[in-house]
């Protein structure tokens, strides 16, 4: 998948860095396969690192919302870190308040978050 | 020829315009391949950060309607010719919109989807119509100040 550069799991989170170009066929196997890892491996938390995302629109904020309940469902909270302000202005433009997630300013944000919990 | 239109453009705008892009949309690569191309000559001309990302996502909406409701079609992206407008027209030749105001329709989906994605992509462009004739395909002109 050239939309989702690196997964890698850091303190029983799987941080998963999504790319710009990435396209709706390749988040919605993102979703799929996070569910899948989540499950399997005891997975407490998924960081989605969007810091190079230009836009989401309301495809991506759909599938976003979906994988955090779904991995909610599974005893893990996602958190979206790195949103760009733009980004934040143009989803609540859309009426896209992400509810389901978390977010966290930057990635050792979201790593406190996770500890605390 | 029936046609439907929601919105307004002023028409001065599309005259003496330079055609800058035309791709095709046919796969959700596509739908990324143009709305960077759009984000890119609004970050050429020196666009707000906070205006390209709407103006993107709009762009990434009614191409990806273009695909999913309309079977496919294509894009064209032109510069005004006063450069102070850069114009989007996303056309397929689906089975077309019976009812542009419904569709229009906040929280209204013909399957599947959330039924933001027309109204939001309305109101993150400076301009917005949509001609549409059942049978024969669907018409967006979409429009932002740079």
């Amino acid at each position: 998948m050239s939309g989702v550069t690196s997964i890698n799991l850091v303190e029983s989170a799987l941080l998963v860095s999504i790319q710009d170009d990435v396209t709706d066929t390749e988040i919605v196997e993102l979703q799929d396969m996070l569910s899948h890892r989540i499950a399997k491996e005891n997975v407490k938390g998924v960081i989605l690192d969007i810091s190079s995302l230009e836009i989401v629109d309301t495809f991506v904020g759909r599938v976003i919302a979906q994988l955090a309940g779904i991995s909610r469902l599974l005893a893990a909270e996602t958190f979206v870190v790195g949103m760009r302000p733009a980004v934040a202005v143009t989803l609540v433009e859309l009426g896209m308040y992400l509810t389901e997630t978390r977010t966290a300013l930057s990635l050792t944000h979201a790593l406190a978050q996770l500890r605390r919990d | 020829m029936r046609l439907r239109s929601c919105g307004v453009i002023d028409r001065k705008q599309t005259a003496n315009r330079t055609l800058l892009a035309a791709m095709p949309l046919a796969t959700s690569r596509d739908v990324v391949a143009a709305r960077q191309a759009v984000a890119r000559f609004m970050k050429d001309r020196g666009a707000s950060a906070l205006r390209i990302t709407r103006f993107a996502t709009a762009v990434s909406e009614i191409s990806r309607n273009a695909i999913v409701h309309g079977g496919g079609g294509d894009i064209s992206i032109y510069l005004d010719g006063r450069n102070e407008y850069l114009h989007v027209e996303c056309r397929d030749t689906g089975p077309g919109i019976e009812d542009v105001t419904l569709a229009m329709t906040e929280g209204y989906t013909s399957g599947g989807g959330l039924g933001r994605g027309l109204g939001g992509a309305k109101r993150l462009s400076h301009g917005f119509e949509i001609h549409s004739v059942p049978g024969e395909g669907t018409l967006v002109s979409m429009s932002v100040k740079l």
